[in-house]
């Protein structure tokens, strides 16, 4: 447990000192509701449509994230280290999934009312518990897939190509449920009903993903 | 090793398909609905089927792999997603020529065995770009593996998030071949079991080449050593003799040049 607070510690300093990824995502998904404001001609959005395009967004700009996620252990031989150090690769999974969810967290608290200001027409407000709860289960997703994916992708000779061929279709259900999720939230006449079994679609997805990459993880590491 | 029931095994397959191209054309009558056309569900359905069947039988071999460290393992996982690739675009192409003429469109959303079968081949699209993009060959094996076994846990879930996503309009072939006239389903079934036995016929064949193809490899790097050793004279002609009275081993390791002490 303190090999994982001390690599996320070390994730997150790093972050702080370089700001290499959150900065670039932040600015990523503003750039891309300026774009889908042009690219749709519509200076407000409400339900389904609201939900996709912040949902694009989001997933887009979290591959940034992930096309960065374990650059410094490669490039530093951080990898050697950790393997010489008494931590087994699963503490590794979950600093990095830790770290990642930590960045998307910090990405949406721009992203998020950024969106509200310029695209979405009903209040944010009201619809902000529900969104939460749509978002916590989607980051985990996101954060699990997208360490797997970048651990898998950070020893090719295309990083960020593997990265996004590969995160794209394995984010797809994430995609899905978050946005039919999030849909009822956003339409135009208040926020509705949560739907359960999106949520229920986010969290079984969280789990079997959870499972796999625990599961495979060791491998990705043992050289 | 893979070449030896190739032949029974191929006349097999022939005789299996031909028979059940033969039983979609003249015996099983045309469909009610749709007519003609319906006929290519006989060769739409089981290369969808196979293919799938195909991806899942690869995470296999590539968990296979990962427990055993044996190369050998990953070829046939590699051979297997390559296969089911191929069989995965005959299925959409076949799919999607079927929604045009029964439906009009030649891609409906609405339809999400169609829609999880695109998604599911866009991931293994990337199966070979990841493969290729590793240079260290032990190293690209283990990430295959690992990328095979991932994406075979997504296949389920995907098929599950996207039919919930869309009302039920594709026939729904798999819980409900009971409903199917008996000389559609007879038919089907040998269809189906004639794409098995292709994909494994094929499967064979590729297993086949790609072992002759390393054993060749290693005899010609066996008797370069010699004609080497044979050229220096002295004990190296030995040596290179006893290395070339080991079993074959199909992944060929040459020891690490060792510095010469001058």
């Amino acid at each position: 447990m303190s090999a994982v607070s001390t690599l996320v510690r070390k994730d997150l300093l790093l972050e702080l000192r370089k700001r290499e990824s959150v900065p670039a995502m932040a600015l990523f998904s503003l750039s891309a509701f300026v774009l889908f404001h042009f690219g749709i001609n519509r200076s407000s959005v409400d339900g389904d449509l609201a939900a996709g395009l912040l949902w694009v967004t989001l997933l887009l700009a979290s591959l940034l994230g992930v096309g960065r996620l374990f650059v410094a252990e490669r490039d530093e031989e951080g990898f050697d280290a950790i393997r010489l150090a008494p931590v087994d690769a699963s503490a590794l999974l979950a600093a990095k999934s830790l770290s990642l969810l930590a960045f998307l967290a910090i990405v949406e608290v721009v992203a998020i009312p950024g969106f509200a200001i310029l695209l979405l027409g009903p209040a944010l407000l009201p619809a902000l518990p529900g969104l939460l709860a749509v978002l916590a289960l989607a980051d985990i997703g996101i954060a699990v897939v997208g360490t797997l994916a970048s651990a898998l992708a950070v020893q090719t000779r295309a990083r960020e190509l593997i990265v996004a061929l590969m995160g794209l279709p394995l984010l797809v259900p994430v995609a899905l449920g978050a946005a039919r999720a999030s849909a009822p939230l956003l339409q135009a006449g208040g926020p509705g009903a949560l739907p359960g079994r999106w949520l229920g679609l986010l969290g079984l997805y969280d789990l079997v993903f959870a499972l796999v990459a625990y599961a495979v993880f060791d491998y990705l590491l043992d050289d | 090793m893979y070449g030896k029931a190739l032949k029974p095994l191929s006349l097999a397959t022939v005789a299996t398909l031909s028979a059940a191209y033969a039983l979609a054309f003249f015996y099983a009558p045309n469909d009610a609905d749709q007519g003609f056309v319906q006929k290519i569900f006989y060769l739409h359905v089981p290369l969808a089927i196979v293919a799938l069947g195909g991806f899942i039988a690869g995470a296999l071999m590539a968990i296979g792999y990962l427990r055993s460290g044996d190369r050998r393992w990953d070829m046939r996982s590699y051979v297997a997603i390559h296969l089911s690739l191929i069989f995965a675009v005959g299925a959409l192409v076949t799919g999607s020529i079927w929604a045009r003429a029964s439906w009009g469109h030649w891609w409906v959303w609405s339809e999400p065995t169609l829609v999880s079968f695109l998604i599911v081949f866009l991931l293994y699209a990337c199966y070979q770009p990841l493969r290729f993009a590793i240079e260290d060959p032990e190293r690209q094996a283990r990430y295959a593996a690992v990328f095979a076994v991932v994406a075979g846990a997504f296949v389920p879930l995907n098929f599950l998030a996207v039919r919930m996503a869309t009302p039920l309009v594709h026939p729904r072939l798999l819980g409900a071949t009971g409903s199917l006239p008996g000389a559609m389903e007879l038919t089907f079934v040998i269809a189906l079991a004639g794409m098995a036995l292709l994909w494994t016929t094929l499967w064979k064949y590729e297993m086949a080449s790609k072992a002759a193809s390393m054993q060749l490899r290693s005899l010609r790097r066996k008797l370069a050593a010699r004609v080497e050793g044979v050229s220096l004279g002295g004990p190296d002609g030995a040596d290179a003799q006893t290395r070339s009275a080991a079993p074959h081993s199909p992944t060929p390791v040459r020891a690490p040049a060792e510095p010469v002490e001058l």
